[in-house]
């Protein structure tokens, strides 16, 4: 009986958590406000990198919210009990982290104050327009499937929700990708590899960001995790990650085979100064190559390794994203093939770009969105998992 | 008699009184009736019939700046060139990367007829006009930037800070994006661009693609142009010469 009872934060530490997520989420609200107030000068986006650190972030939230659900579908649609406990607790980070994603999305637009026309009139051949129809029912589902789930009367259903949401999100993340497949002049962009390989990516990171919060609360709760379970946890994530770098290898390899496209390849992967070096230090070597060895080392691999490769994962993703988003505006478009280009307006120019602290505030606020709702979240309603006795 | 004195009476007073009625409010709505139509200019619709593009001949580009000062002027740009200021046409120096052959020409929003802007537009502030003039509504325009990233023309910038001394015929806003608007606040009043009034050698030559019998028809049919980046196949209404 005991394993039943809810696990939850002492009361202390619940308190300081609160604290520190509602400052952050205050710095990034105040950085939102003098955004709107002094305009986007005071970011270091401009008109070549339109896209910068806010995207980064949002993009991360977003990705990941759709990623952690892997945990509930394997439960509910696969039917293994040792993640069927955990599918509350995947929902809860998945609707924090979307909320927090979007957060930062809304308040970045040049005009936030109109997010109700964003909300009222829709193009149909865009793909954002879509995007907003997807992230809200995505809200919807997952609330549906922890109703389902947390409600016993309604537990039939979670079979039938579950399935919802694992194809929603799916749909989800393949709409994040399009959004960049859907650049048709971007060399860094535009091409169809992008969804499947935004939704291995989600995979990955998703389950990096559950490991954080599970052993942060197992941690904070001193209780600790079945081995079984985390032993099949962490191996399923290290195979998440060698398939996401499987897709980022062969669009980079696709792209050196292109003639046209290797001047970009050389800028992204050698001589484009900070982009390279996120790239194989920040993305390769920390978020690829130390993960790995910090779950499959015979050695390693314990509790303390595998927070340390999920948090080492996670930067990784960050890294991903701020060489493909902020790097892949950076190159030059191609606006004449085969003429050397020079303008006023950066033609032909790697595009500056400086994050400045008002935009990275802003991001911040959406990680602690999402923090502080999974803390409140965890403190009132019984999210935590239960392992069930001999349940592996 | 008294009484139908004093009715006639009354109804010329009456009578009176609706004269100076109507006259009165005549006065008061006729220079609002007035100033609506100076604000609305011509009320007839525009049509698909026409489609306004440029022809651009670069032979003459190299030395010379005067499309883009006219821009600024007439449509109320700072003329900055730090990367956050606005810049609806710029000139853009090409060299030839194996032949070393130098030229130069005036680059703006290229008013597709396919543009990417319109379709990944999430609010439909993008749009196309019936006559092809691509713009951008400055009221339903959220900032997204997502436009900016699809143009494969760069020709789209984002207003980075508040700006002052707007010019009345060219709205424009902190926080949406803009792009070359054809001057479609000249071209509904019957005038041309300002670019391609202001250019001395007559290189930017405006018209009605649709009408065979325009200047701008005959010399694409008679004389070689190209769009750029035509293998987007986005169907530009701008042409060059001399690429």
């Amino acid at each position: 009986m005991a394993n039943h009872s809810p696990l939850r934060f002492k009361n202390r530490i619940f308190y300081a958590l609160v604290a520190a997520g509602g400052l952050v989420v205050l710095m990034g609200l105040y950085a939102a406000h003098m955004m709107e107030g002094h305009g986007h000068i005071i970011t270091g986006m401009n008109n070549q990198i339109v896209w910068g650190m806010p995207h980064v972030f949002a993009i991360f939230l977003i990705v990941s919210a759709s990623g952690v659900l892997n945990v509930s579908s394997i439960g509910s649609v696969f039917n293994k009990p040792a993640y069927k406990a955990r599918a509350p607790l995947a929902g809860l980070l998945s609707i924090a982290m979307l909320a927090g994603g979007l957060t930062v999305l809304m308040l970045d637009l040049g005009r936030p104050d109109r997010i109700i026309v964003a909300m009222t009139r829709f193009n149909p051949t865009s793909v954002f327009a879509w995007n907003i129809f997807l992230y809200s029912g995505m809200f919807a589902a997952v609330a549906l499937y922890l109703w389902t789930m947390m409600e016993k009367r309604m537990n039939p259903w979670s079979k039938p929700a579950g399935l919802l949401v694992f194809v929603w999100r799916f749909v989800l993340t393949t709409g994040t990708g399009v959004i960049f497949s859907f650049l048709v002049a971007r060399q860094a962009y535009g091409t169809a590899l992008l969804p499947p390989m935004f939704i291995v990516m989600s995979f990955a990171w998703g389950m990096a960001v559950f490991h954080v919060a599970q052993s942060s609360i197992y941690e904070w709760n001193e209780k600790l995790l079945d081995p079984y379970v985390q032993k099949r946890m962490k191996n399923l994530m290290g195979v998440l990650v060698i398939a996401a770098f499987y897709f980022v290898a062969a669009y980079h390899l696709t792209n050196l085979y292109f003639a046209r496209q290797t001047g970009f390849e050389r800028f992204i992967l050698l001589d484009g100064g900070i982009y390279p070096l996120i790239f194989w230090i920040g993305y390769f070597l920390l978020g690829n190559l130390l993960p790995l060895l910090l779950i499959y080392h015979p050695a390693l691999g314990k509790s303390r390794s595998i927070l340390s490769a999920s948090l080492l994962i996670i930067l990784g993703g960050f890294s991903f994203l701020y060489v493909f988003i902020i790097g892949g505006q950076a190159f030059p478009l191609s606006i004449f093939p085969g003429y050397q280009v020079t303008s006023s307006f950066g033609d032909g120019a790697i595009g500056l770009y400086q994050p400045s602290l008002p935009e990275i505030m802003l991001g911040m606020g959406g990680v602690g969105i999402a923090f502080l709702i999974t803390t409140i979240g965890v403190r009132v309603l019984d999210f935590v998992p239960h392992e069930l006795p001999k349940s592996a | 008699m008294s009484d139908t004195n004093e009715m006639s009476n009354t109804s010329e007073q009456r009578r009176q009184f609706l004269k100076t009625s109507v006259g009165a409010a005549a006065v008061a709505i006729a220079p609002g009736m007035l100033m609506f139509d100076m604000a609305h200019g011509k009320t007839e619709a525009v049509s698909g019939k026409v489609r306004w593009g440029m022809l651009i001949n670069t032979a003459n580009c190299e030395d010379c700046d005067e499309c883009v000062k006219a821009c600024n002027k007439e449509n109320g740009l700072s003329g900055g060139l730090s990367p956050t200021d606005s810049q609806w046409i710029r000139k853009v120096e090409l060299k030839d990367m194996r032949t070393e052959r130098s030229l130069a020409l005036p680059m703006m929003c290229q008013h597709c007829a396919e543009p990417p802007c319109v379709d990944v537009c999430p609010t439909g502030a993008s749009f196309k006009r019936a006559d092809g003039i691509v713009l951008v509504d400055k009221h339903i325009c959220i900032g997204c930037r997502y436009c900016m990233m699809a143009c494969p023309y760069k020709a789209r910038s984002f207003v980075h800070e508040p700006l002052h001394d707007q010019k009345p015929d060219v709205p424009r806003g902190k926080g949406v994006v803009e792009s070359c608007t054809m001057c479609v606040q000249r071209i509904d009043k019957g005038l041309q661009p300002a670019c391609a009034e202001a250019c001395p050698n007559k290189s930017i030559l405006f018209g009605n693609l649709n009408d065979p019998g325009s200047e701008i028809s005959i010399k694409m049919r008679t004389e070689a142009s190209t769009q750029v980046r035509a293998d987007l196949g986005l169907d530009t209404g701008l042409r060059y010469q001399g690429i």
